[in-house]
């Protein structure tokens, strides 16, 4: 690790910078469905695979996230990008914590570099993380044949020890000084990320989380 | 000497003698009874001087002849802007009974901006980089009927780090820069709601200080200010209160202030537990029987439900002076008022200065007194209650009772705790500290954050308590700790540490020799020790 390098911010995003999570973007695809029949089968199986979804975040995030992109199987490459900016405006411009401006404009204030890590799909953040002025960012990224969603992440996906691994390689590569720098997470699901680097930050934390920041004496923030 | 020091001088100083009851002391959210050596002086605070019987009166009366300006009413005029700001909840100590005396002084002032046409009001707390009052306390502090009308969009907290909200107004002619609250500084009329419950409170400092961004405040809030304070109790010989002054001034070119100060007496305990303040050697039969009960019902108790118990019994201070106007003079009078209430007369310094530390400090209202604040309260308040010479000769011992328990605040004290267990096991150096960790917690995004949104005191919070007890920690030759649950909090600080009070003073006759004179200042006290030889 470089001990000389710059500090940098590494935030998770859905709960930690946002409200939302990857759940809503679902919904917000199957409710623009071609033809009303599609939008009403993947609507209401979304909704009818909410408490499966639930369970499965709770066991692990790498199974929550295996089943949940299956969700995505067949959707049209070119629906999900057309309908991505709308999904910025409607969704997730609306979702943005009030303190997420404030806590980015400090970061770059003193020189660290902001970087996103989540387990959203590159082409559903791509506008926000314009908006939000994030230098960097990691997203997971689907598989498409001849057009149409598989409903598989490529690998690496982003998640739990994947996201610390990136960033350790990352923080290598780009002359990051992991002691000096920040992360900032929701989910206990992202203690690995949380534990590499300087300054953890536990931001409006789950229950899990919490506790565990207190015991280790992290700065616990709550931005909405 | 001894014989001559065992005359009683002043009715809130004893001595220890052969036939003497042992003295209750505060140990953290406990208390002890511990017998002295005989010869010890005992310092005990005055007794509270009579309240004035009707305080909005008083109020009233001095707003409608204020010093060297013209009454409120008369600078009130339709359509304009005004700001009310008033201390935050580290004053008065602990959180005074309802109805707040700011309560009363915003009834008085808002009735007569109403009665003159004036809309236009917003209420801000100059909490500084204190941390922001809960919507509880505020509502506590001005009462439901004010809290309703003007929260949140005209009744809230000052925001140090608000930059489209401050402004700078200019440096001095030492070049310290003075950034203040934009709405407060660009009123047509500010007026200042003061509770003094120290001399170092009030005066220049509730604007210039209260209402400031970090920049402005880190150049007094630093340790060689409080080195060259001597005390900071007693402004006239206070560095940082010279430092105030000359950006208060700063203020007066920008803005017309019209100050309210109060002074308050010292009676900081309800009848149930004023014996906590009075001679042990006059307690009657019942006093007894309620030091008794009030030790067993705190053995009983987990320490976090003591904690809880002695902050939800609110001080019963009563008003005894009020001044407004122009801020010099008020703040001269009120001074006044302060020193007949505080001043005790003290002649000879003394070798072994023995203070019991209570759950009490203006930063931990609410929550835990953490190390660092017990190092505030030790080096920093207790040291430095003297006028004229510190009450402790140079290079005495500090005896000190506490638990020191490692315990913090996370929502209130989320920087002291990194400050603690990070850097003080590099350095204790005040100058060291400030020269490589202040800026970084200063600007560290968390921290901010928790700040702005949460109720956490800024990250520069921490520093600046350790600087508070730059003097004291200069001038002291060692501190132990009698009582400390743990030895690493006591070498964190660079003190020593001894299982109970018995043994913490021999250790201290060990080092300043057999025949030390020991003085105990009996906490809680506010009382400030006018020192002569």
């Amino acid at each position: 690790m470089n001990k000389n390098g710059q500090a940098a911010a590494f935030y998770d995003l859905e709960g930690t910078l946002m409200s939302t999570n990857l759940v809503h973007t679902l919904a917000f695809y199957a409710k623009r469905q071609q033809g009303l029949w599609q939008t009403a089968k993947k609507s209401v199986g979304t909704l009818a695979r909410l408490p499966f979804f639930g369970v499965a975040d709770l066991y692990s995030r790498n199974v929550f996230n295996e089943v949940f992109f299956k969700s995505y199987a067949g959707f049209s490459h070119d629906r999900l990008r057309y309908f991505s900016d709308e999904l910025f405006e409607e969704v997730l411009k609306p979702a943005i914590f009030p303190g997420t401006y404030d806590l980015i404009a400090k970061g770059k204030k003193i020189g660290q570099r902001q970087i996103v890590i989540t387990g959203a799909l590159d082409f559903t953040i791509e506008r926000l993380m314009d908006y939000l002025g994030i230098d960097d960012y990691k997203a997971n990224h689907m598989e498409f044949v001849n057009g149409y969603s598989t409903g598989r992440i490529i690998p690496p996906v982003m998640a739990s020890a994947t996201k610390a691994q990136w960033i350790r390689e990352y923080a290598e590569r780009e002359n990051i000084n992991l002691s000096d720098s920040y992360a900032y997470s929701d989910s206990i699901s992202d203690l690995p990320m949380l534990s590499i680097v300087g300054h953890p930050v536990a931001v409006c934390p789950d229950f899990r989380l919490k506790q565990t920041a207190l015991q280790h004496d992290w700065a616990v923030l709550d931005l909405k | 000497m001894a014989l001559q020091l065992r005359r009683k001088t002043h009715e809130s100083i004893i001595y220890i003698d052969k036939d003497s009851a042992p003295r209750i002391m505060p140990f953290g959210e406990d208390f002890i009874i511990e017998d002295l050596p005989i010869g010890t002086r005992v310092i005990y605070p005055n007794p509270p001087i009579k309240g004035l019987p009707n305080r909005e009166a008083a109020i009233r009366y001095a707003v409608n002849h204020p010093l060297e300006m013209e009454p409120l009413y008369a600078l009130l005029e339709p359509g304009m802007r005004v700001t009310i700001a008033m201390d935050d909840i580290s004053l008065p100590l602990p959180p005074m009974a309802t109805p707040d005396l700011r309560q009363t002084m915003l009834e008085v002032v808002l009735d007569m901006c109403g009665a003159n046409g004036v809309d236009d009001v917003h209420l801000i707390i100059a909490n500084s980089l204190h941390r922001k009052m809960t919507e509880w306390e505020m509502k506590r502090m001005v009462g439901n009927e004010i809290f309703n009308e003007y929260h949140p969009d005209r009744y809230y907290n000052h925001d140090a780090e608000d930059d489209d909200n401050l402004v700078t107004i200019g440096h001095t002619r030492h070049n310290e820069p003075l950034r203040v609250n934009k709405r407060a500084i660009e009123s047509d009329l500010l007026i200042y709601l003061n509770i003094n419950l120290v001399p170092m409170d009030g005066g220049h400092k509730s604007v210039a200080v209260g209402l400031c961004d970090y920049e402005s405040l880190r150049c007094h809030h630093e340790p060689q200010t409080i080195r060259d304070s001597n005390s900071y109790m007693d402004p006239p010989a206070s560095e940082l209160n010279h430092k105030v002054i000359r950006l208060g001034k700063l203020v007066d070119e920008h803005c017309k202030v019209f100050h309210i100060e109060t002074a308050l007496n010292n009676k900081m305990f309800s009848d149930g537990y004023d014996i906590l303040t009075r001679n042990e050697d006059e307690f009657s039969f019942g006093d007894r029987l309620k030091w008794e009960a009030m030790k067993r019902t705190f053995s009983k108790l987990p320490r976090a439900a003591r904690r809880k118990m002695l902050h939800a019994i609110p001080a019963q201070y009563e008003l005894i002076a009020c001044y407004a106007g122009k801020t010099e003079p008020v703040h001269e009078k009120i001074l006044e008022k302060n020193y007949q209430q505080y001043e005790i007369p003290v002649k000879g310094q003394c070798d072994i200065l023995i203070s019991g530390i209570p759950d009490i400090s203006p930063y931990n209202v609410y929550s835990a007194l953490n190390p660092l604040l017990v190092q505030v309260m030790a080096l920093g308040y207790h040291f430095n209650m003297y006028r004229n010479k510190p009450l402790l000769r140079d290079g005495g011992v500090m005896i000190i009772t506490h638990p020191c328990f490692d315990e913090f605040d996370h929502k209130f004290h989320a920087p002291y705790i990194e400050f603690f267990h990070r850097l003080l096991p590099e350095s204790r150096d005040a100058f060291y500290l400030r020269e490589k960790y202040e800026r970084e917690f200063a600007s560290n995004p968390a921290y901010i954050e928790m700040y702005r949104r949460g109720n956490a005191y800024h990250g520069a919070h921490p520093f600046f308590m350790w600087y508070w007890g730059e003097n004291g920690r200069q001038h002291i030759g060692k501190v132990i700790v009698a009582g400390a649950e743990n030895a690493h909090v006591p070498e964190m600080l660079g003190w020593e540490r001894a299982d109970n009070l018995t043994e913490a003073i021999a250790m201290a006759r060990s080092y300043m020799g057999r025949n030390a004179e020991i003085t105990m200042l009996h906490q809680p006290i506010i009382g400030l020790c006018s020192v002569t030889d």
